[in-house]
């Protein structure tokens, strides 16, 4: 029943043949010789300093939740770098090729990229930023801090939790090997239909960013469903649901809207997928296809993964801005509220995406009002973080400048919002880099929070702080250039500048595009910043000692820096909102007085291993390599059968045991590497 | 109320020692109640898709339900999903008495009755295919079969589960981990059913022939 597919196929590689391999093209073979470099000298650090061992028992095995948080990030800093890189190659092409007498380099008649190629990378670009760098920079830190923050030894399904790291993984695998091998999707990270269908798009590039997609979001569909079980049942005793950190309580709702919203994509894509290998009829052009299907579908979808992403942020601004204005939080009840609206009302907005596809008066009025009632509940939140500083003894470090700037640019991004939620306005500025400029905004509040919250959070887990001149130096040039590609941005868009042109023809435009390539030079300058930062912090390790900022409020400070990899010696027992900030005020005890027996999950390589499977099935699915899929498949199968006849949940660190960490504590950090523990301590279940 | 701050005494308790006994069964069945949510909304996602498909035009002058499917014989399929369901939760009632012989028996029955439903669906199916209205033929067919399909494969994936339930309950017996499956095992054949009273509802009521 399989499609009739363009090209050569054959029964052992599929659709795969050398000539996949762009090994003629300039730009991608220098691209790969420094990918390569960079992985032969991270395996050949791993094999000389014989750490093979460490790194497969402590962290790919791993599942413990800040060592799974920790790899999220670090994921979402390597892809947020690889969409800076087409963030950069999009806005140097548009700076050169305006007008007809603008040159050409490289085979394209203008600029240095053909259309081709340009589309592919725009469609990476935002592909990589929003499900490969954001998502997994926040999930990461939510995986972190959650447990931490309610006092829970780990996630409610800690293996579970490793399967969505690996799954993720798997997803940003394939976006990675579709650089080198074959092609990425020319139909934009939202599926233009029916242009990715088979029938106008039949390459493998539209695959890959379909099973990319779909595998990674069933990953995050399963973190929501750990985050809310862990929230739900694995609160340590007295924290009531208003003892709850706001971090937290954004977390849940953010899982909510993951549990409800990602599996609208997987249908949206698991119908793509039969119309693409089985020859079905969605969205295709004719034969009763309804491609507006899928659009409704996709922002069904996708407008709730834009609060997604922006509620965490929320949750880091009410953690960062009270630490650093010495107050409480004003507002928490109205703060947990307004998170909800905002997860409830993102259900309903979606057909702002596309007002101008003729849906009638009625529903444009409906989704217009209702996007504009968005806006209340976030206003609620900006005045509380303004009424937080008020009369706060502000200072000024890092994470907080990272705060306040996320306050700036969600005003500049909200205000445009409001201004395209009017229909009236969208109709004459809808698929402009008017509207472009309005989600940058919004996505660099992601960004900056998530700067603010790793900054913040980073001597908790790793036991020594960043260093503040260099992070200085990189929040400066980050806004600096965040304004000179994003002012002009929207200046353009106004002037009429449509979305995705690898050509722009209005040669008035270009002064903009002029002052855009500045700024996103200017990142560059950034990204120097932020790795000199890492660096230079790595190689002082100035230990932070047990309260880093002076000024740390939740539980999650409760726990020794950097915190052990049980959390928490003994459970505490919580009685205030700001626990932490709560005993010191009242002089209660930080430390126990005595220690008891810790039980913890012991790790396991199946995660990782069905990982790796799933990257070997979408491979074989991008290529149609049939045998692959199958024996994939039934892999897959076979370790989740495997999996449930391991029965050994885990493991017990005797009282001595825990006093001699809590003793030496650099002993229990995440990254010490820890004895082989026996399975089989606890041998029933609990 | 959280601007109240706890006043500190002696009797203020500030650490667990005693530990935190999280109850397993019910964690597990609490996430995997959040599981079925998240399948239910891929219900709601290709039932969606089923009401925009449901008109001529995606027919492509293929026939719609009252031309393909016939409510009497969902009527007989529908009732052999109960009577699955109740089987399984018959069975179950072994959890409380410690009874292995009637939950093993509930599954058998109820892991027999699924198959014949999958049989009863499967053959239908074939049938319309070669009736010229296979899945290829138009939208709407093509979302039908979808339907169909994925309510099949959850059944499907339903036995392989009672499968491997026999193994583990033979070599372990109804403890809590056993016992914690089951109750998964039984919310999920209980969810699959409600699909299908749905799917009988919405598809073969609303739209098929007698």
């Amino acid at each position: 029943m399989q499609v009739a597919i363009e090209g050569p196929w054959s029964p052992l590689f599929g659709r795969l043949t050398l000539d996949a391999i762009p090994y003629n093209n300039p730009i991608i073979v220098p691209t790969f010789i420094v990918a390569a470099l960079a992985g032969l000298v991270a395996v050949g650090a791993v094999l000389y300093y014989k750490k093979l061992g460490y790194i497969w028992r402590e962290w790919l095995c791993s599942v413990d939740h800040k060592k799974i948080g920790v790899m999220y990030i670090i994921l979402g800093l390597v892809m947020l770098f690889r969409g800076y890189a087409d963030g950069l190659m999009i806005r140097t092409q548009q700076a050169i090729a305006i007008g007809p007498n603008s040159p050409g380099f490289l085979g394209a008649k203008h600029g240095y990229l053909p259309p081709f190629h340009f589309d592919q990378i725009y469609s990476a670009h935002g592909t990589i930023m929003l499900i490969f760098a954001a998502t997994p920079l926040l999930t990461g830190l939510g995986n972190v801090i959650v447990p931490l923050q309610i006092g829970a030894r780990d996630m409610a399904f800690p293996y579970l939790n490793a399967t969505s790291l690996w799954l993720t993984f798997a997803g940003a695998a394939l976006v990675m090997i579709s650089l080198f091998v074959g092609e990425f999707s020319s139909a934009t990270w939202v599926g233009l239909m029916p242009y990715s269908e088979m029938a106008s798009n039949p390459g493998v590039g539209v695959d890959y960013w379909m099973w990319a997609i779909q595998i990674s979001s069933i990953g995050t569909t399963f973190n929501s469903i750990n985050i809310i079980a862990t929230i739900v049942k694995m609160r340590a005793p007295g924290m009531t649901w208003f003892k709850l950190p706001v971090f937290s309580w954004v977390q849940l709702t953010t899982a909510i809207i993951g549990l409800t919203a990602f599996p609208i994509l997987t249908v949206a894509l698991t119908m793509l997928g039969i119309d693409r290998y089985l020859g079905t009829h969605f969205f295709t052009a004719g034969m009763g296809g309804n491609f507006m299907l899928y659009i409704n579908l996709f922002w069904i979808w996708g407008h709730p993964e834009v609060y997604f992403l922006v509620l965490p942020a929320f949750g880091v601004l009410s953690e960062v801005v009270p630490a650093f204005s010495r107050k409480a939080l004003f507002g928490y009840p109205t703060m947990v509220a307004a998170s909800f609206s905002i997860a409830g009302i993102g259900w309903m907005v979606w057909a702002h995406h596309f007002f101008t596809m003729g849906m009638g008066p009625n529903q444009i009025g409906f989704f217009s009002a209702a996007t504009m009632i968005v806006g209340i509940p976030t206003g609620v939140k900006a005045f509380n973080w303004l009424f937080t500083m008020y009369r706060g003894r502000i200072s000024y470090e890092t994470p907080m400048l990272w705060a306040m700037i996320s306050i700036v640019l969600l005003l500049i991004g909200g205000l445009t919002g409001m201004m395209l939620s009017a229909s009236v306005i969208d109709y004459s500025v809808h698929d402009s880099v008017f509207v472009v400029a309005h989600f940058h905004c919004m996505v660099l509040v992601i960004g900056a929070s998530a700067f603010a919250a790793v900054i913040f959070w980073w001597p908790k887990v790793f036991g020594f702080k960043l260093n503040e001149t260099l992070g200085k130096w990189f929040f400066w040039t980050f806004i600096a250039g965040s304004l000179l590609v994003f002012v002009p941005m929207f200046m353009a868009g106004l002037a009429g500048e449509t979305r995705r042109l690898d050509y722009v023809f209005n040669t008035a435009l270009a002064p903009y595009m002029l002052w855009e390539e500045v700024g996103v030079l200017v990142y560059l300058a950034s990204i120097f910043f932020f790795v000199a930062m890492l660096v230079v912090s790595l190689w002082q390790r100035v230990p932070a000692g047990e309260s880093p900022w002076g000024t740390e409020r939740g539980l999650e400070w409760l726990t020794r820096t950097p915190v052990p990899f049980y959390n928490f010696a003994v459970t505490p027992h919580v009685n205030a909102l700001d626990e932490t900030s709560w005993r010191r005020e009242v002089g209660a005890a930080l430390r126990p007085t005595r220690y008891v027996p810790i039980h913890l999950p012991h790790g396991s390589g199946l995660p990782f291993i069905l990982g790796m499977d799933v990257f070997a099935w979408g491979f074989a699915l991008t290529w149609r390599i049939d045998w692959l899929i199958v024996l994939t498949t039934i892999a897959m199968i076979a370790i989740v059968f495997i999996r449930s006849f391991d029965r050994n949940e885990g493991f017990i660190i005797p009282a001595e045991e825990v006093e001699a960490y809590e003793a030496n504590i650099s002993t229990a950090s995440i990254f010490a590497e820890q004895p082989k523990r026996g399975h089989g301590l606890v041998g029933e279940a609990h | 109320m959280h601007s109240e701050k706890p006043i500190l005494t002696a009797k203020t308790a500030l650490w667990a020692y005693e530990g935190e006994e999280h109850d397993f069964i019910s964690t597990r069945t609490f996430g995997f109640w959040l599981y079925l949510l998240s399948d239910a909304l891929i219900f709601a996602g290709l039932f969606a898709s089923y009401a925009v498909m449901d008109n001529p035009m995606s027919a492509f002058g293929h026939p719609l339900a009252d031309g393909l499917l016939s409510a009497s014989r969902g009527l007989e399929q529908t009732f052999i999903v109960l009577g699955s369901v109740f089987a399984v939760s018959i069975g179950s009632l072994g959890l409380k008495s410690g009874n292995k012989g009637l939950v093993l028996g509930g599954l058998a029955v109820g892991g027999l009755l699924g198959a014949l439903f999958i049989w009863f669906g499967v053959s239908d199916m074939l049938a319309m295919a070669a009736a010229g209205n296979g899945p290829l033929e138009s939208g709407y067919l093509s979302c039908l079969y979808t339907l169909l399909i994925t309510h099949a494969l959850h059944m499907g994936f339903g036995l392989l589960w009672i499968l491997a339930m026999f193994i583990h309950i033979a070599r372990w017996g109804l403890d809590a981990m056993n016992t914690a499956r089951l109750l998964c095992l039984r919310m999920f054949w209980q969810f699959q059913a409600s699909v299908w009273v749905i799917v009988y509802v919405y598809v073969y009521l609303f739209g098929g022939a007698h």
